[in-house]
């Protein structure tokens, strides 16, 4: 589904934030990408979801190689993920349901058939209630949720996600751990990004460590 | 697939229409701007327009008299006729005969008052070219001129030349005005439209991401860009409706004075649908261009 064969990415600047980086991960899979912030975390997801190209070596995404591709049909290829950023990246200047509906627009998906998948989404988050509001009026924990929601609502192959329970509290945490399991549980391939993967991840998940852009 | 595009677009228009009436006076604004932009070549067309067509209904035509000299015999006007038959640059021509000029002149009392006792007049023709163009109606005055008996030649239309040429530099000056006024509409309308985008660049970043196409980013931009010309076009018709219609009340007294039922036209349907379209279109390309030079950066700044 996902692989890397001899991925280095080097910023402008030199700055290398993987070297030589070789994994797989199957359809599926449930895989925790841990290490130290600056370890290059957020630069493998980047790579992972074809949004940014390695320097060298080769991104294979469901058999097509990101690096290789024309600038054009990579949107297509975002298309199989669902991104959870960590800064959520929600719009502030729309409501919990528009929030949700970006990513349908974006498919084509528009009218009653996206008020269902939507309302779905936010049900799956437990958000349902809040479908008026802004966001900004949203506790952490819930715009943590409706990211998820909005990252769900296309019905994506694979699920990433960075850092999704950086600044919650123990309980909120676990609550999204078990949310990102009950998609596994469905077949959804999930990546994790975090700093902490202990407590976590369950015999039979991939776990990949980073230290200082190198994998252990 | 058409349906689907067709369905795209018409959910970006909805959404910029949704936009737009959160702010109505500013739009409105923006569209004046254009509007007093655009109305200033349109006003010039319609001037000259209606130059041409007023033009139109006095002159007909031009016509040449050719003046015989008076010891044309009967039989010379006869060869001179067969010639004038012969020649292709002729549409038509009449002849009209020393008599007959005479007693018209007789009629008039006008002239009948200047005392004369003898016919002074030669035989004329009187002549209608094919074609009009002004070059062309001065070469078949030169070649008239030059067949015997001719002894003078005369372009009653010499005016209409020096109006010919006032209305081709009209025309210059509308082409000269709409390129530099469309210049402008098209920087106004991409400077309003970066504005917008830099207000939603979050959205276009975040949906970059999560894999939107640039089509699927730039089609509401150029949407609102085509929207905002249209307006502008819009109220260009109406201000220089509003001009004309002041105007006429002015031309309409003028016209009786001389006695003429005469008042300026509006813009006819080509023009107002080339006008409309015309600003729909430069506010389009205004949109393309402001969207494709954000997106760069916005891509720049994301490489960063």
């Amino acid at each position: 589904m996902i692989k890397f064969d001899g991925v280095t990415k080097r910023y402008p600047g030199g700055f290398e934030a993987l070297k030589s980086v070789s994994f797989e991960i199957a359809q599926g899979e449930l895989a925790f990408i841990t290490g130290h912030s600056g370890a290059g975390k957020s630069t493998l997801l980047k790579l992972a979801a074809a949004i940014e190209r390695p320097t060298t070596g080769s991104v294979i995404i469901n058999g097509q190689n990101v690096g290789k591709m024309r600038q054009s049909g990579l949107p297509y290829v975002r298309r199989n993920f669902g991104l959870i950023f960590q800064d959520h990246k929600l719009l502030y200047d729309r409501n919990v349901f528009d929030n949700v509906a970006l990513p349908l627009s974006i498919l084509g998906i528009t009218g009653r058939e996206a008020g269902k998948r939507i309302r779905a989404a936010l049900d799956k988050v437990g958000l349902l209630p809040r479908e008026k509001a802004a966001p900004i009026t949203l506790s952490g924990g819930e715009q943590q949720r409706l990211a998820i929601a909005r990252a769900i609502v296309s019905r994506p192959s694979i699920l990433l996600a960075d850092e999704p329970t950086g600044n919650l509290d123990e309980n909120y945490a676990r609550d999204i751990i078990e949310l990102f399991q009950s998609f596994h549980q469905v077949g959804v391939t999930v990546i994790i990004a975090t700093h902490d993967a202990r407590g976590i991840a369950q015999r039979g998940d991939q776990i990949l460590s980073l230290v200082h852009g190198v994998l252990s | 697939m058409i349906y689907h595009w067709l369905r795209s677009h018409w959910h970006a228009f909805i959404l910029v229409l949704k936009k737009l009436r959160h702010a109505p006076i500013a739009n409105l604004l923006m569209a004046a701007v254009i509007g007093a932009t655009l109305s200033l070549p349109a006003g010039l067309y319609l001037l000259a327009d209606n130059i041409r067509q007023a033009a139109g209904d006095i002159t007909i035509e031009p016509q040449i008299s050719l003046f015989l000299s008076l010891n044309a015999t009967d039989s010379a006007v006869k060869a001179l006729d067969q010639r004038l038959k012969q020649n292709p640059g002729i549409k038509d021509f009449n002849f009209i005969s020393k008599e007959s000029a005479w007693q018209e002149m007789q009629r008039n009392s006008t002239v009948a008052d200047t005392g004369l006792e003898k016919n002074p007049l030669p035989d004329a023709f009187v002549i209608h070219p094919k074609d009009t163009e002004p070059q062309a109606v001065d070469k078949l005055q030169k070649e008239l001129s030059e067949l015997p008996h001719v002894e003078h030649t005369l372009l009653d239309a010499e005016w209409v030349k020096r109006l010919y040429v006032l209305l081709q530099m009209s025309t210059k000056a509308v082409v000269i005005l709409t390129s530099l006024l469309g210049f402008a509409l098209v920087a106004i309308i991409g400077n309003t439209i970066r504005l917008q985008i830099l207000t939603q660049r979050e959205e276009i970043e975040v949906s970059r991401l999560i894999g939107a196409t640039d089509r699927y980013i730039r089609r509401p931009f150029l949407h609102a860009g085509l929207l905002h010309g249209f307006a502008g076009g819009l109220m260009a018709w109406l201000f220089v409706y509003i001009a004309l219609y002041i105007f006429n009340a002015s031309v309409q007294d003028l016209a009786l004075l001389y006695s003429a039922d005469f008042r300026l036209h509006m813009l006819g349907g080509q023009a107002s649908l080339i006008l409309l379209g015309g600003a729909a279109g430069l506010g389009w390309l205004g949109a393309l261009l402001a969207v494709n030079r954000s997106l760069a950066e916005l891509e720049a700044a994301a490489k960063r």
